[in-house]
């Protein structure tokens, strides 16, 4: 099979993944770590401990707060200090529990050990139960816990998992690295997924720029040779690990917007959940280590990192662990730099889907002046979506919601790529992004309006 | 030529009467019946078409207004009570008298109270800032400066002040149609009644952050301490979530809240003399020890009758007389 | 737009070459009015950002100066820089929000105001010898002459001699219709940086193609043939750098085709029976009007929707 890549827009960052040559570096533990309540998606988690209590590293400290939540353990061995508000990276409070560090004493439950367990377990429900108590969430971006993608509606048939090994974004390593150094483990995890799904066949996407990556995991699938798994070369392109974007590059089919890659017969996990599925189900290891990249555009190669931290380490430790801020750096990001938030809040915590802390330098992140769109069309021309950035953008400065629903403001996945490609450096995305939380507002609104009156006519 | 332009002239003539006849018979053919109502309320509407009332412009209220069996649910707050009097009498409904109100801007983080811990350089829009992260400044909860109530505001009432960051509200330009508190992410504009000769006293901040997170992000915040509420006499201060809020129809304006308030978050305006807080805190002390001083007696007097029953529930009446007075 | 600027400049140079100074200073007064009209505008008028910056103004100089004869007095090119700023571009609200192709716009009010002067296609002296003699007027004009009076077609390529390979490398006419092969290579060059796409002078160009050949196969006595049409009467220039203009052509690609093919049977209407022989002006004129109603019923394909 060729290269693949999806049908429609997307853009060519340069890759500038400078990091790519540094191996995994075990990060160690602060005196302290702040363990969110609200690190996957959906409901936050519901605090198990109380203050004073003493925790061993892998054990349960919060358990899911609703159907789409997840278990929440503690990275380290400690005290529980306090459980209150804290800033996160935005900002904004959100439940912490905080935890002083004495020792590392693991959860003797947990396999530590480094031998690989190839041996599938044949019950599908103790694999998801196993996927659940271990708190694995998606760790490609959304942080959607794993357990429910894994276990379809009745009636939805899966027939592809695609392992997203695309990594996109610019300038991030870390599934780059663990697809180098860890590529069994993550085969195996694959595996499980697929059993845990049904058998259907299995594809693990990486883009070009990977070569080595691509070498490794082929390597692994063939040593192991589970069946029907494989490796696919995708063309670099962004936002190529965008899920609707993988799907359609791997499968050639295109979820209907408002729906679910199951219903088109897909499930998309990321390289990293794949080996924290491995760890979950083979050696009974909770979420809790996830691997971030220290990297920025004008930094020298010595001092990028490739870190394996504990989830819940501040952001100011693992800075400080790299050797500060660097003098060059404007804007701090976590995440890559089309997706990634700005760093406003450094005190802010580590969370499961924290991927890295890059630095970038004023000139890579000045915002031009914003001039008139001369409606060149190249914002219509990247959109992976076959959206029409400039018509939303006007319509949202109209705020006519009805327009904007109609030409799919909700549909954007706010990868970028018109604010990337637009000349007259309008803020496209910014305001689109606006524009689809009303249009969602209206949607979801209408629908709870519909089955109140459903329920209604029921009585 | 003369025949020429002759022959022009009819022919328009005749294409223009032919055209008018059109228009009219099709004027007449679609003619949609209204009730003239709704015409009527209309002229009486300020016109401003600001949607303060909720509804898209002032002949949408009009018409709501003529559809409507009552005006309990619709309210002009540019025009008033004059208005809504006005519109009252042409539809025949009653309405009860609404106080004038005004836009407050809540918020006291001033460039010199709340210093910017991190540098904002996107989109000049609250609505935009907000949903990126919790602002430039340590306060999550604080105004955000980037002005999207002024673009709101249709009336001009509204500009930024370049020295404090912070809106400032032109009360006489303000109709408070509520534009700007909609407008705002952060829900700092409240509208508030206007007060006697504009005099009202307020809390100027939103922040719910424990006492010493939100002082260290900003010297004047409320830190919920409590002290107003204790304070007021009138059971118009509540601390709910760290932040004390005073109900503006309880409020009898004596000022205590605000002298006694140690992070200076509760602001009094267009009152015509400046607050000595020493004589307020002075009378609150003094009014305090005499209360202290009732209550021991109440509690004497009850000791010394300890054995009828009656007496005691009579001394009871002081303590909860105070109890109100702290409520 | 600086890209538009390199494309052009092949059939500047030529342009230049061919008519000499009086070329040089049409393009200087065309440029330079139109960039200082539209800084003056901006700063007191609407005392607003300049926009100068951006290069349209420059752009839409060239454009205006190679829709225009070097015989020209620079004082009209001067009035079609202020109709094509001051009237067409600046009131709509400046670059990005004008309905109709300044440059186009400026041509069109001179061509309506100046007849004489924008058809008197008299060569100027340039630094290089021509050796056909160039006629005082371009092929279109004086084949309609022929026809009005009577002649045929045959006739009047017996008269001149216009072979396909003279066009290619000069016809009297202004500086944007002298040279085909430069305007396409300059084409070409957008076409690579990706700074447009193809389909708008495909579908113009075809649709002209195709109603020359129906015509010329009915009765070639009367109509010209595809090859003529397409390399004369400024149908180039029109295709490829001004119906191609991004603001005032549709957005979508099918739009784009749409659009093209409205500009491509108008031109050729209005060559064919209509009083000017050219055309091209007119003709994306008038489908400048349809693109707003062309960017309402045409969007891309969205994802994940039928």
């Amino acid at each position: 099979m060729g290269k693949l890549t999806f049908s429609m827009g997307g853009v060519h960052p340069h890759d500038s993944k400078y990091a790519r040559g540094c191996a995994i570096e075990e990060l160690p533990l602060p005196q302290t770590v702040y363990v969110s309540m609200a690190q996957h998606l959906g409901a936050p988690a519901k605090p198990v401990v109380a203050v004073g209590d003493t925790v061993k590293v892998g054990q349960v400290l919060a358990e899911p707060g609703g159907f789409i939540s997840a278990f929440i353990h503690s990275p380290a061995s400690g005290t529980v200090k306090s459980i209150a508000p804290r800033k996160d990276l935005a900002g904004n409070p959100v439940m912490h529990i905080e935890i002083a560090v004495e020792g590392d004493e693991w959860d003797p439950a947990i396999d530590r050990s480094a031998d690989l367990v190839t041996a599938i377990p044949e019950d599908r429900t103790a694999i998801l139960d196993r996927i659940k108590a271990c708190g694995v969430v998606g760790l490609g971006g959304a942080t959607f816990p794993a357990h429910v993608k894994l276990n379809p509606a009745p009636g939805k048939v899966a027939e592809c998992l695609i392992i997203n090994g695309a990594e996109c974004e610019p300038f991030l390593t870390s599934d780059y690295r663990i697809m180098i150094e860890r590529p069994k483990e993550i085969v195996i995890g694959a595996a499980i997924m697929q059993k845990v799904l049904g058998g259907c066949k299995c594809v693990i996407g990486i883009e070009e720029n990977k070569p080595e990556a691509i070498a490794s995991m082929g390597a692994a699938v063939a040593e192991l040779a589970y069946p029907g798994i494989t490796v696919q070369t995708l063309k670099k392109r962004y936002p190529q690990g965008g899920e609707k974007q993988l799907i359609d590059a791997v499968m050639k089919r295109q979820v209907k917007s408002g729906g679910l890659p199951i219903d088109v017969g897909a499930v998309v996990q990321n390289v990293a959940t794949s080996l924290a599925v491995y760890e979950a189900v083979q050696k009974n290891k909770p979420l809790i280590t996830n691997v971030l990249t220290i990297t920025g555009d004008k930094m020298p190669v010595e001092k990028q990192h490739n870190y394996l931290f504990r989830i819940g380490v501040p952001l100011s430790f693992v800075v400080e662990q790299a050797g500060g801020v660097p003098d060059f750096a404007a804007k701090m990001i976590s995440g890559g730099p089309m997706m990634g938030k700005a760093i406003s809040n450094l005190d802010a915590a580590t969370v499961k889907g924290s991927s890295s802390v890059l630095y970038l330098s004023e000139a890579m992140t000045r915002r031009e002046p914003e001039t008139n769109c001369i409606r060149c069309g190249k914002c219509a021309d990247a959109c992976p979506m076959g959206l029409e950035p400039f018509l939303l953008n006007r319509l949202y400065k109209t705020a006519d919601l009805e327009a904007l629903e109609k030409n799919a403001a909700q549909d954007c996945i706010e990868c970028g790529c018109c604010l990337y490609s637009c000349p007259a450096h309008i803020p496209l995305l910014d305001n689109i992004r606006q524009a689809k939380g009303q249009v969602m507002g209206v949607i979801r609104a209408r629908a709870a309006a519909a089955r109140a009156a459903a329920e209604a006519a029921k009585k | 030529m003369t025949q020429t332009i002759i022959l022009t002239v009819a022919i328009l003539t005749v294409l223009g009467l032919l055209l008018a006849l059109i228009l009219f018979w099709v004027a007449r053919k679609f003619k949609v019946e209204e009730d003239p109502r709704i015409d009527e309320v209309e002229k009486v509407m300020p016109g401003a078409n600001c949607g303060g009332c909720g509804f898209a412009g002032c002949r949408a209220f009009a018409d709501a207004a003529v559809k409507a069996t009552n005006l309990d649910n619709q309210y002009c707050p540019v025009g008033g009570d004059e208005v809504m009097q006005k519109v009252a009498s042409i539809l025949g409904f009653t309405v009860a008298k609404k106080a004038p109100q005004v836009a407050v801007v809540r918020c006291n983080g001033t460039c010199a109270n709340r210093p910017r811990v991190n540098e904002y350089d996107g989109v000049q829009s609250c609505r935009v800032k907000a949903a990126l992260y919790s602002g430039d400044t340590g306060c999550s909860y604080g105004c955000l400066g980037c002005g999207d109530c002024v673009a709101a505001c249709q009336f001009g009432a509204l500009s930024m002040d370049p020295v404090t960051g912070l809106p400032v509200v032109d009360e006489e330009k303000c109709t408070a149609c509520g534009a700007c508190t909609k407008a705002c992410p952060k829900h700092i504009i409240e509208l508030r009644a206007k007060g006697p000769r504009g005099m009202r006293e307020y809390v100027s901040c939103v922040n719910k952050d424990k006492g010493p997170v939100a002082k260290k992000a900003c010297a004047a915040a409320c830190i919920g301490c409590g002290l107003c509420a204790k304070t007021c006499q009138h059971g118009a201060i509540t601390v709910t979530d760290n932040v004390a809020y005073i109900d503006f129809t309880k409020c009898k304006l004596c000022r205590e809240c605000e002298a006694v308030c140690p992070t200076g978050a509760i602001h009094g305006v267009n009152f015509p003399k400046e607050l000595d807080k020493d004589a307020v805190k002075k009378r609150i002390a003094d009014r305090k020890a005499k209360a202290a001083a009732a209550a021991k007696a109440a509690a004497e007097a009850a000791k010394a009758a300890a054995e009828p029953v009656q007496p005691a529930a009579a001394a009871e009446k002081p303590v909860e007389k105070k109890e109100v007075a702290n409520g | 737009m600086r890209d538009v600027i390199i494309a052009l400049c092949p059939a500047i140079l030529i342009s230049v070459l061919v008519y000499g100074w009086a070329e040089l200073l049409v393009l200087a007064v065309s440029v330079l009015s139109c960039v200082l009209l539209e800084w003056a505008v901006t700063r007191w008028m609407l005392k607003k950002p300049s926009t100068v910056g951006d290069l349209s103004a420059v752009v839409t100089g060239l454009l205006l100066a190679m829709n225009l004869p070097s015989s020209i007095p620079l004082w009209i090119v001067f009035i079609g820089a202020v109709v094509a700023i001051c009237v067409a571009k600046l009131p709509f609200g400046g670059i990005g929000q004008n309905v109709f192709n300044p440059a186009i716009t400026g041509r069109v009010f001179l061509l309506i105001s100046f007849p004489a002067q924008m058809t008197d296609w008299t060569p100027t002296p340039g630094f290089i010898p021509v050796t056909d003699a160039v006629s005082g007027a371009t092929p279109l004009s004086v084949l309609q002459e022929t026809l009005k009076s009577g002649g045929t077609i045959s006739q009047f390529l017996e008269a001149n001699d216009y072979t396909i390979s003279s066009l290619i490398w000069d016809v009297g006419a202004s500086a944007g219709e002298l040279s085909a092969g430069a305007l396409v290579i300059g084409f070409i060059y957008l076409l690579i940086r990706r700074v447009v796409k193809p389909w708008i002078p495909i579908s113009i160009l075809g649709t002209m193609a195709l109603i020359a050949a129906i015509f010329h196969g009915i009765n070639p006595e009367i109509y010209t043939g595809a090859g003529l049409n397409l390399m004369t009467g400024g149908a180039l220039l029109g295709a490829l750098f001004m119906a191609t203009d991004y603001v005032t052509s549709p957005m979508s690609d099918l739009g784009g085709i749409i659009y093209g093919i409205g500009i491509g049977i108008i031109v050729m209407m209005i060559r064919y029976f209509g009083s000017y022989p050219e055309g091209m002006s007119f003709a994306i004129l008038l489908m400048n009007c349809a693109v707003p109603l062309l960017n309402m019923w045409f969007h891309q394909k969205k994802y994940g929707r039928a």
